[in-house]
């Protein structure tokens, strides 16, 4: 898993709310069985043109937002389908952290094992950010700094975040969380024997000739 | 010492704890991992590469279904998408080698992973059961702890059958009184959605109750819950009870005799106590309640069929502003407008959401002896080969036929866009569960609603209300 300790980049505001994984990465473009291959279809729809040339209109295709690393957006980030490529798309285009108010909860957890955190701020804190952003014509850089939980801005805002700890400390030293979970095998191991004798059902499904 | 009363949610969720990971999360035994040739082509491929094996196969079931294509005579790597083929037959591969549970897309069984799910039961009440969907929560209709995750997360319970998550807050949806005639589960969820919003339901878990819910079948349950992710909770479920315990008796993976005994003594003791809190409650009345239709790009731009489409200057916020001016401008409506006016290019009756036996019958009842309007293309892709099988046995799809509507081989379908553009440019009113835009293709406008409201709809050429055709 990749790490991120902190990340110092342009960021991109868009506040709209409800922003679905199908308009990070349209249903179209999840064919494959690789890990990678994404990027250039995030936000598909709203980046390119129905001949296929990018929308000079969209921010991600205008300098200097095509090279930010932070994403701006407004609540309920990356709801609907839990597809992954969400945040892969992300991450390949560049982005090591999106700050909104809340996110789709799937896409949350997606965002920690590809590389991204997820900040929650309230939207007046977004919003500020994002003012301060648009009148330096995007060049005004934020940090987000996971070891410290705090978003700063090159003219001196300063914001603390949450974030869950099991997440945190995996972002932060790039586990690998298999790996982790692989080392209490025991454990893992004494818990399915004792549970299987209190609901066998759970364990090992038989087939049967439906009845009736 | 009083025992604490808690939540159906929480005694699920503790007794599937293996440990405490700090804090803020807990490792979760998990007793289901439904994979799919989506997600699961890269699930299997993923593990392969690390060398690793999976920890118990016999949990593991494989159902193609996302990608192989609806058409009639279909062949084994049939597919709208381009990139379909290789990954079925990755997942394909991948399942048998491993000895996984593996329904193929000409088993009897086949279908959409939810409906296939609880009407093998291959889900369970109590059950913590995971798929690279987040539609998952469907089978919280039978009382399964049953959540959507990322390829990364099913990777990790493909090699552990454990999953590291945090103890999401409760909620209670208490649905009161009774479903009037043409009213369905699907208006129930439309509804609690545009009252409380696409976000409401971030970091909880919710419950679904009251009478409305204890005499809805558990097809009706498996819609309800099935919507739970539209406003964006994880979980949604309703806890087993008789109706469930009928539901999933004699099944292919049920439990049988003492073993079903045995279980349902155990799923009878997983019910909310009384007296036991949530962090959040709610009331909706359903004597009240009439036919729903989104006509937005959220669901929670949700109105009652009899209602006209909505002036964004008049929105609560400006959020909610902003976004009704956009659906306005993607869905090419003007405010005013009565929804029943609104002319329909699509009718389609599909989805993990609203295509099992009861909604074919529901629809079936509409369009029986009456024909699709000219002009209009009318869809149904069932959710399952049983599904399909038991309609065709009742002569449900010679009504759908006569009536003009396509009669397709069951999997997802429409519901998504995967490739094929026949819904590009066109307005759809749909059973299916999203109403983003793109989802069902290029500039494609989807209307959600009830089967009945759809073949309503496909009879009438523009959106209509069923109860006007009973």
């Amino acid at each position: 898993m990749e790490a991120l300790r902190k990340v110092t980049g342009i960021a991109a505001p868009m506040l709209r709310i409800n922003i679905d994984t199908d308009q990070i990465i349209p249903a179209l473009f999840l064919g494959g069985t690789d890990a990678k291959g994404y990027g250039a279809h995030l936000f598909h729809h709203w980046r390119f043109l129905a001949d296929g040339s990018p929308d000079p209109e969209f921010m991600l295709n205008q300098s200097p937002f095509n090279r930010a690393q932070i994403l701006l957006a407004d609540r309920n980030f990356g709801c609907g389908s839990s597809r992954e490529r969400a945040p892969k798309a992300l991450r390949e285009f560049g982005f090591r952290a999106v700050i909104a108010p809340s996110f789709g909860g799937i896409f949350h957890n997606n965002c920690y094992r590809n590389g991204i955190v997820p900040v929650e701020l309230p939207i007046e804190q977004v919003r500020a950010l994002a003012d301060e952003v648009t009148a330096s014509a995007g060049l005004a850089e934020l940090t987000v700094d996971l070891e410290k939980l705090q978003v700063s801005s090159a003219w001196g805002i300063c914001y603390a975040f949450r974030a869950p700890e099991l997440l945190r400390q995996m972002l932060l030293d790039g586990v690998d969380e298999i790996g982790l979970t692989m080392g209490r095998r025991e454990q893992l191991d004494a818990f399915r024997a004792e549970d299987a004798r209190r609901r066998p059902w759970a364990y090992a499904p038989q087939a049967h000739d439906p009845s009736g | 010492m009083n025992t604490p009363r808690r939540t159906s949610f929480d005694k699920i969720w503790d007794e599937h704890v293996i440990t405490a990971l700090g804090d803020d999360a807990d490792l979760l035994q998990i007793d289901r991992l439904m994979l799919h040739e989506l997600s699961g082509s890269q699930v299997v491929r993923a593990l392969a590469d690390t060398g690793r094996q999976p920890m118990s196969r016999a949990q593991v079931f494989t159902v193609i279904e996302h990608l192989i294509s609806t058409r009639p005579g279909r062949g084994p790597n049939d597919s709208p998408s381009s990139s379909g083929a290789v990954m079925i037959e990755t997942t394909r591969r991948a399942s048998r080698e491993w000895g996984f549970h593996f329904i193929d897309f000409d088993d009897p069984m086949q279908g959409i992973a939810h409906v296939v799910a609880p009407e093998q039961g291959i889900a369970f009440p109590g059950a913590t059961l995971v798929c690279c969907d987040s539609h998952t929560s469907t089978v919280g209709g039978v009382g399964a702890l049953a959540f959507g995750i990322g390829a990364s997360e099913a990777e990790h319970v493909l090699a552990t059958q454990a999953l590291a998550q945090s103890r999401p807050k409760k909620m209670r949806v208490s649905f009161d009184g009774r479903l009037t005639e043409g009213v369905f589960a699907k208006d129930m969820v439309l509804a609690l959605i545009g009252r409380i919003g696409a976000q409401a339901g971030i970091g909880y878990a919710t419950e679904y109750t009251g009478t409305a819910v204890g005499s809805l079948p558990v097809e009706g349950r498996l819609t309800l819950c099935n919507m739970s992710i539209e406003f964006s909770c994880k979980y949604g479920f309703v806890p087993a009870d008789d109706t469930t315990f009928e539901y999933l008796a004699g099944r292919r993976y049920s439990p049988r005799g003492a073993a079903w005994d045995a279980a349902v003594a155990h799923w009878r003791g997983l019910r909310t106590d009384e007296g036991a809190t949530f962090d959040r409650e709610l009331h909706i009345d359903c004597n009240r309640l009439g036919p729903q239709v989104t006509w937005g790009i959220s669901p929670q731009q949700v109105l009652a069929i009899d209602d006209r489409v909505p002036n964004p200057s008049e929105a609560a916020d400006h959020e909610s502003r902003q976004l009704a001016q956009r659906a306005i401008e993607y869905m090419q409506l003007r405010p005013g407008t009565p929804l029943r006016d609104i002319a329909i290019d699509v009718a389609y009756i599909g989805s993990c959401t609203n295509a099992r036996l009861s909604d074919l019958r529901a629809a079936a009842a509409i369009l029986a002896g009456r024909k699709v309007a000219p002009g209009v293309q009318a869809i149904c892709v069932p959710g399952s080969t049983p599904v399909k099988r038991a309609a065709e046995a009742e002569g449900l799809d010679r009504i759908f036929r006569e009536a003009g509507f396509e009669w397709h081989e069951s999997a997802c379908g429409f519901c998504g866009h995967i490739g094929d553009d026949r819904f590009a440019d066109l307005r759809v009113i749909g059973t299916t569960n999203r109403n983003f835009e793109g989802r069902q293709g290029p500039r494609t406008r989807t209307h959600l609603a009830s089967p009945a409201t759809v073949a309503a709809s496909a009879v009438s050429g523009r959106i209509a209300d069923a109860r006007r055709l009973i």
